[in-house]
């Protein structure tokens, strides 16, 4: 099981042009809203006609530009789960499901669309039509219909932007269960890291039609390299850095100056930490600095605090995240955030 | 007003009948091949195919009786190798109401099309169906209440067809005229009540096609909110 894509495609603001390898399970592409990765899973699909490259899918050339390779959607096996699911509305679900079977008899169609109807959950639900089963449903629905058709591959776009939040999780974990069924190579898409992080071994992380980073998700988290895959996996502090020293570097919006724990490149432009890896000092300690409380964001199970430098001499924030089930935290008139500090080992050096 | 010829509704009918089928299946299998050009093709087809509802009818008129004279090539063509006569027969009445009516046919359809979400085709294409099932079993009965609602305005359309049907198939009792062509000749002829007979015969057949109209597209009104 392999896919191996070479992309490129002009599109109005800015150029796709991706390189991309995956032998794995699941491969999540993360993105902002716009940054080409609908448009690249279309292009796999054949739906969209990218300008030149190659997909080569599971040794089968599906697309060669120079060798005039460029099978239709139909012969590609890549099945696609869109983000309305696209579900015929004329047809119930087992003929939604059953759509896709080619080359069989009645009574084996039957029997294989019986049997997708059961692992998916579909019992009792097979004479409906799609208007008429939830969010959740339709999804499987729209999942078991790929699988019927036997796809090479199966790429997810956005798979959960049209459900509720409250039933997402819940979904989630659902469609990872289902997925399973499936022993080909996945590719999903999404803006949200918290679906990629769940379902995703490798994570490639797209900005402006480009692959900034790749490599295995766990450890893009944890040190994301680049400044737009630090924002894209969620990381709410970063500031303008400079090099000082071969271990120290000055936050320039923070005012501050700080140890590390990595030598530092030549090539650093910025330096990360997440919200919930700042930690409360009450004195001077290493990589702490003075600040005041500028705002607080309350949400239901944590809060959030926006700092600044009481020097006042940088607008430059620092969000410090705290669950609520702290026990200090319940003190909260004498809670006063006066110092914190960034510890070394949690910086992330972004260039 | 005993001696009523019954004739022109019959004619009226079967005409609109003829007319609104043919036009039904040209209008779905154009709107479909218009849809998958390319701009440029497209809008000049669009042009040609919108011209005869905006023309006014006796140029269309004008225009098949120079196609269909049986003093030109194709007029002559036809009568000797198909032996179909075209002006001043049934046959007229059919053609000049097809081109007059296969516009709202054709533009109804592409817009009931244009609704379609274009990930069904995406889906349908990526799931292995051909471009023919994905059409005919997906798309035509997706587009099904705008298609259905196009289908009885041509039919509308065709039976109350005069400008070209006069000059093309002219006015002639039990061969080619029709209601509004009945009407126009009774007038003429000063005799009013029989006028007034297919006046009221027309205002009833229309006021069931409108009524028909709103069946057929009420099943998407539903949710539909008063102002």
């Amino acid at each position: 099981m392999s896919i191996d894509i070479k992309l490129n495609k002009k599109l109005n603001n800015f150029n796709i042009d991706i390189e991309l390898s995956h032998d794995g399970k699941c491969l999540g592409i993360l993105g902002a809203s716009g940054c080409g990765k609908s448009m690249t899973l279309k292009m796999i699909a054949g739906i969209e006609k990218p300008d030149s490259g190659k997909i080569v899918l599971n040794g089968r050339t599906i697309y060669d530009f120079d060798k005039k390779i460029d099978l239709k959607p139909q012969e590609r096996k890549v099945g696609y789960l869109f983000q309305n699911y696209a579900l015929f509305p004329n047809m119930t679900v087992e003929e939604n499901i059953g759509i896709g079977l080619k080359n069989k008899s009645n009574s084996e169609k039957k029997s294989i669309v019986n049997g997708y109807i059961e692992k998916f959950g579909l019992k009792d639900l097979e004479k409906r039509h799609p208007y008429e089963l939830s969010g959740g449903q339709q999804q499987r629905c729209a999942l078991a219909r790929i699988m019927a058709s036997s796809p090479d591959i199966i790429m997810l776009d956005e798979p959960f932007s049209a459900l509720d939040s409250f039933l997402k999780d819940k979904l989630q974990l659902e469609l990872l269960e289902y997925l399973k069924e499936f022993h080909g190579d996945i590719i999903m898409v999404s803006h949200s890291r918290d679906e990629i992080y769940r379902f995703c071994d490798k994570l490639a992380i797209m900005n402006e039609g480009k692959i900034i980073s790749f490599g295995d998700t766990k450890s893009l988290f944890i040190n994301p390299k680049k400044l737009e895959a630090a924002r894209l996996t969620g990381c709410k502090n970063i500031s303008k850095a400079v090099k000082t020293g071969d271990y120290s570097i000055k936050a320039l919006d923070w005012n501050v100056e700080l140890k590390t724990q990595e030598k530092v490149k030549d090539s650093i432009t910025h330096v990360g930490i997440r919200a919930h890896d700042v930690c409360l000092e009450y004195e001077k300690s290493e990589n702490s600095l003075e600040v005041f409380t500028d705002r607080i964001d309350d949400a239901p199970f944590e809060v959030t605090y926006v700092l600044k430098n009481s020097d006042k001499k940088t607008q430059g924030e620092i969000w410090y995240k705290i669950g609520k089930n702290m026990d200090f935290f319940n003190d909260k008139e004498n809670f006063d955030i006066k110092y914190v500090s960034l510890p070394k080992d949690k910086l992330l050096l972004l260039d | 007003m005993e001696k009523i010829d019954w004739s022109p509704l019959l004619i009226s009918l079967k005409t609109g009948i003829v007319a609104t089928a043919i036009s039904f299946i040209l209008g779905i299998i154009i709107a479909g091949l218009v849809m998958r050009a390319n701009k440029k093709v497209k809008w000049i087809l669009d042009g040609i195919l919108t011209l005869p509802l905006v023309l006014p009818p006796t140029v269309a008129g004008f225009i098949l009786l120079l196609i269909f004279s049986l003093r030109r090539p194709f007029g002559i063509f036809l009568l000797n190798h198909l032996g179909i006569k075209v002006v001043q027969t049934w046959y007229g009445c059919v053609m000049a109401a097809i081109v007059i009516a296969f516009p709202l046919m054709y533009r109804n359809t592409r817009a009931a099309f244009e609704q379609v979400d274009i990930n069904l085709i995406y889906a349908g294409r990526t799931l292995g169906l051909s471009e023919r099932k994905i059409f005919w079993k997906i798309i035509v009965p997706v587009a099904g209440p705008g298609i259905a609602s196009g289908t009885v305005l041509t039919f509308a359309r065709a039976i109350g067809e005069y400008g070209a049907t006069t000059m093309l198939a002219g006015n002639i009792l039990g061969k080619t005229r029709t209601i509004s062509t009945a009407i126009a000749a009774e007038v003429s002829a000063g005799n009013y009540d029989i006028a007034a007979f297919w006046v009221i015969v027309i205002i009833i057949l229309s006021f069931a096609i409108v009524v028909s109209i709103n069946v057929l597209t009420g099943h998407g009104m539903k949710n539909v909110k008063r102002w």
